[in-house]
């Protein structure tokens, strides 16, 4: 009950006019950063850290984790609209966000986005405000091994979802391993694959390698068949959100499973980039439709969106609670904290009440602000596509290498953008799915190091993966995840052979 | 990579198979290469850093190969890759957008997105002078704006910039 | 020495400050930036240094001790080799300063990335980081020696040891604690300070080396206990933080019986080339910075260590170092090819 008289203590707070003005200011600054590849969140409460110092805690924070929300939305925008993830968490959506956009249905993909997004979020904070400090002990079970066990478990569900050559997927994914483990070894502390290029210390930057394979190369397809984007017939018009909220609710159970996915990878933490991933593959198996998936499924977009926002948002709170950011925003987020001389760790809910409350406060009203604000703008964003072929293509191309460029601030990475660009024009005509490659450039190198880690500490025994119920379990689901698809794969396969002969 | 075979007007499927499945065999072997260079073994404190990434590159390697065969195997050099036409399409982006990326280091970004815009626009686009003109100078100054000043993200300058004082 | 080079340090500061309020009258000579200042950081975001710069670019914006925008970029690849080449190759571009951690010395000696600190030009010491060293508060381990006499029980290798990266501070700080006490540890590297010490709070590791920036949440959640710190002297701040005790009643290593002393440097580099106005220009600002509240406040909490040197004794005070980490990492077998 304590919770909640803080929780409208919050409010109280929150709802003073400074704050809720400096709130609109937060969103809109973050769906700005988020529609523009190469600002990320982490730019942004970055930027806008010292110009906060002369608010109180409370204010600051509200403004910077209204960036946070608005980053989270407008990840979206670009991926349904261009086949451009401005977030990592965001390339999940292409996957049926820009499909959907090219049969003109823009407005429908950015409304349930949009909300999808909200109910991960609203979904994501009812869990903070209700159980924070039970999860917060749950987030320290999570060692090396533990880790491994959630980035194999997002990688079974994931893999051979393709109807691709099962050969041509394993190539790929394992290129994708490869790329991931170019520059130093974490864990020994070396260099490997760099070959004594400079260029090659940071490593292939997988934003970089998704810039290149999804956007430009989605512009030299779209060059090759005739230059338009074929979304020019996207209504324009605030019913596409009614109409498509109408038909939202049928997803519910797609929805629900994507908040509990997010919120355990918000919390654990390894982020919306795999909880999105995770959530798409287990909707695409579950669903009956599952067969569209990822040729403009509606319920391909509400899964990872959902997952995302609601991983967004939870990863939070290990940060308040244990002061280990679940992301490079939350990072930034809790340099903030030190700064106002708030300190976050298991202290800070006890300690700092008024502004954690006003936090967790603001989560409820900053989300519903920036549902607000991102619905209105839906027919504006889908109008975009209504510009030609020939102005938009080329300022995609810049705004994708500005994107390229600041990841590391390296025009070598710009240089490589335009190969993985060619490299994806090819690879996509010649039938090599590009998701799996981009899944384990995401996930190969925190994978990499969490299995090493845990075979430090058990001194090269493999049976630390099994050695917990917690991690035992974990791997099991993974098995399970795997096997189901081989076992579907070869269902399937003895089908069509008896459907052959006769 | 790939030659015309045939009478079909563009390089056949097959042929860019083909040569794909060997590049990825060329890549794989990079890959092994630099692995053993820094060590493949099981050390006794698990894998050593060339572990992983050698089992990767084998992975490719023996995959492409797979992928090699069966081209070869079910290569017919009947159904084209992309007409020429199409394939004159995507290097009227390729070809620019590569001298866009060659010349960003020593032109800056700005310079170089207003030629790319304006080549894609009255080449491409066919669109008026005047129009061209607007659109190629007003998108980077905007990305001017939005980057360095209120974000405070900089992005390559070359020398005109520097001119300028920037 | 050090204590010495402190009382220098405040002396050219006087002295610099007192240069700065006659700089109109001299104004031929003072330089100032007349575009932004790019300010990396050669390591990832949310990390000791990260925050350390970012705090600086706060302070420097909120008391407007700057004309032109200060702008940080994280270049972390290649243990921070991006951040240092970047730097290096910057020669003639005084708009472009560093935050150094200890991967100044080690990265070059562990992966041979081509460069030196004798590559850019030394500008100040803002402060030493202090390394404490410690265990999960449920463990019976009060003392040093009650933990060093249970690392000794245990089977060689059982016991884990959490830090920040491999071949780096935490790391060196670990093999010489090994050979001080005769022990062996399992080393594990993880990414950031703050998950080594979630990892000890969790269980998942037996003690850590973490900054006390980067524990001191977790120490007064009563999850860690400190054992000793890693300095000559004890720590001087006197504000309580958990159960009575403050920073100032952990006892040093070298009391317990652990022989070793080991201190981060945070410093500040600027380009190789850079003129005396430039680094001077530099200097000032700095000794403007660690005047504010906002930066007092940051030493408290992170418990450092704020000797400030300028100049000679800087480059002295790296170069000592160099060679010790040289020493330190052969003895380690942690050197590039060894």
């Amino acid at each position: 009950m304590d919770e909640i008289v803080n929780l409208f203590h919050g409010f109280a707070t929150v709802l003073q006019p400074f704050n809720i003005l400096v709130m609109v200011v937060g969103i809109v600054l973050g769906i700005v950063i988020g529609v523009l590849p190469g600002l990320g969140g982490a730019n942004g409460v970055a930027i806008l850290l010292p110009l906060t110092f002369s608010m109180s805690p409370t204010s600051a924070i509200i403004m910077l984790s209204c960036i946070y929300w608005g980053a989270l939305f407008g990840g979206a925008i670009t991926s349904i609209l261009f086949n451009i993830p401005g977030e990592p968490w965001a390339v999940a959506t292409t996957f049926d966000g820009h499909p959907m956009s090219q049969q003109g249905k823009a407005g429908e993909a950015l409304t349930a986005a949009f909300t999808s997004s909200f109910v991960g979020a609203l979904f994501a904070v009812i869990m903070i405000t209700l159980v924070a400090p039970l999860v917060a002990r749950f987030a320290l079970q999570f060692g090396p091994a533990e880790k491994f066990a959630v980035y194999f478990l997002a990688f079974c569900s994931f893999v051979g979802l393709s109807k691709e050559p099962p050969f041509k997927t394993i190539v790929s994914m394992m290129i994708g391993f490869a790329l991931a483990s170019v520059g130093l070894d974490a864990v020994t502390g070396q260099l490997r694959l760099t070959f004594g290029f400079t260029h090659l210390l940071t490593g292939f930057d997988f934003l970089i390698a998704v810039i290149g394979l999804f956007g430009i190369g989605e512009i030299l397809l779209t060059m090759e068949e005739g230059l338009s984007f074929r979304g020019k017939s996207a209504k324009i018009n605030l019913r596409v959100v009614l109409q498509t909220w109408k038909e939202l609710p049928k997803y519910w159970m797609t929805s629900l499973r994507s908040c509990v996915i997010g919120c355990w990878m918000g919390v654990t933490p390894a982020g919306a980039t795999p909880a999105s991933f995770m959530s798409y593959g287990i909707a695409k198996r579950m669903s009956k439709r599952g067969k569209n998936f990822g040729h403009g499924e509606i319920e391909g977009v509400v899964a990872p969106e959902t997952a995302a926002h609601a991983a967004g948002t939870a990863a939070l709170l290990p940060m308040l609670s244990l002061g280990v950011p679940g992301s490079p925003t939350a990072a930034v987020l809790l340099g903030g904290l030190l700064i106002w001389g708030l300190q976050p760790g298991p202290m800070l809910f006890v300690e700092q009440k008024e502004f954690v409350w006003g936090l967790i406060a603001s989560m409820y009203l900053g989300n519903f602000v920036g549902l607000l604000i991102v619905l209105t703008c839906v027919p504006m964003l889908a109008a975009i596509l209504r510009i030609p072929f020939s102005i938009i293509a080329p300022i995609i191309l810049v705004l994708c290498a500005i994107g390229a460029y600041t990841v590391n601030n390296s025009t070598f990475d710009v240089v490589m953008m335009l190969v993985f660009g060619v490299l994806g024009y090819i690879l996509k005509k010649t039938n090599y799915p590009l998701a799996p490659l981009v899944l384990a450039i995401v996930l190969g190198k925190m994978a990499e190091e969490s299995f090493r880690q845990a075979l430090l500490g058990s001194q090269g025994g493999l049976g630390v993966f099994f050695s917990n119920g917690l991690v035992g379990s974990i791997m099991a689901l993974g098995l399970i995840a795997l096997f189901w698809t081989v076992i579907q794969n070869v269902l399937t396969r003895l089908m069509a052979m008896m459907a052959k002969p006769a | 990579m790939a030659k015309a075979k045939g009478d079909i007007g563009g390089p056949a499927h097959d042929a860019v198979e083909i040569g794909v499945a060997i590049a990825m065999v060329v890549f794989g072997l990079i890959v092994i290469i630099g692995s053993v260079q820094v060590g493949i073994g099981w050390g006794s404190d698990g894998p050593r850093a060339g572990f992983l990434p050698f089992y990767m590159g084998l992975f490719i390697v023996g995959s492409s190969l797979v992928n090699l065969w069966n081209a070869f195997r079910e290569a017919d050099y009947k159904t084209p890759f992309a007409e020429w036409g199409q394939l004159y399409q995507v290097l009227m982006v390729v070809v620019p957008t590569a001298i866009y990326v060659a010349i960003i280091p020593y032109t800056g970004i700005y310079l170089a997105s207003i030629v790319l815009i304006a080549v894609f626009m009255r080449w491409i686009g066919g669109y008026g002078w005047k129009m061209v003109a607007a659109l190629s100078v007003s998108v980077p100054l905007v990305c001017f704006v939005v980057f360095e000043r209120w974000f405070l993200v900089p992005l390559p300058k070359g020398p005109i910039e520097e001119w300028l004082g920037f | 020495m050090k204590r010495s080079f402190l009382k220098f340090g405040f002396g050219a500061a006087t002295l610099m400050g007192a240069a700065c309020v006659f700089a109109p009258v001299a104004a031929q000579a003072a330089w100032e930036p007349t575009r932004p200042v790019e300010f990396i950081i050669p390591a990832g975001t949310g990390g000791g240094a990260d925050q350390m710069a970012r705090a600086i670019q706060g302070i420097v914006t909120k008391h407007n001790l700057m004309k032109q925008p200060m702008v940080v970029i994280n270049k972390a690849g290649g243990a921070g080799g991006e951040g240092f080449l970047d730097v290096k190759a910057s020669r003639g571009n005084p708009h472009k300063i560093i935050i150094t951690l200890s991967n100044l010395f080690t990265t070059p000696l562990a992966t041979g990335i081509p460069f030196s600190w004798k590559d850019l030009t030394p500008v100040a010491m803002l402060a030493l980081d202090e390394f404490v060293l410690w265990v999960n508060a449920e463990k019976p381990y009060k003392t040093v020696k009650e933990y060093v006499d249970a690392v000794k029980k245990a089977p060689p290798g059982s016991m884990k040891m959490g830090g920040t990266g491999s071949k780096q501070e935490d790391q060196i700080i670990t093999v010489a604690l090994e050979k001080a006490t005769g022990t062996k540890f399992t080393y594990i590297p993880y990414r950031g300070g703050g998950e080594v010490a979630v990892q000890l709070v969790g269980g998942h590791v037996d003690s850590t080396v973490n900054n006390p920036i980067e524990a001191v949440a977790q120490w007064r959640g009563g999850k860690v206990r400190p054992l000793c710190v890693f300095d000559g002297k004890q720590l001087e701040y006197k504000d309580v933080v958990a159960d009575g005790k403050t920073w100032a009643d952990i006892p040093t290593c070298k009391s317990q019986g652990v022989d070793m002393e080991y201190l981060m440097l945070r410093g500040i580099f600027t380009v190789p080339g850079a003129t005396k106005d430039q680094v001077q220009y530099y200097v000032d600002l700095l000794q403007k910075v660690r005047e504010t509240p906002e930066w007092k406040d940051l030493m408290k909490n992170g418990a450092f260590n704020t000797t400030f040197m300028t100049g000679d004794q800087y480059a002295k005070w790296v170069a000592t170092e160099e060679a010790r980490h040289q020493t330190l990492m052969k003895e380690a077998g942690f050197l590039a090819g060894q």
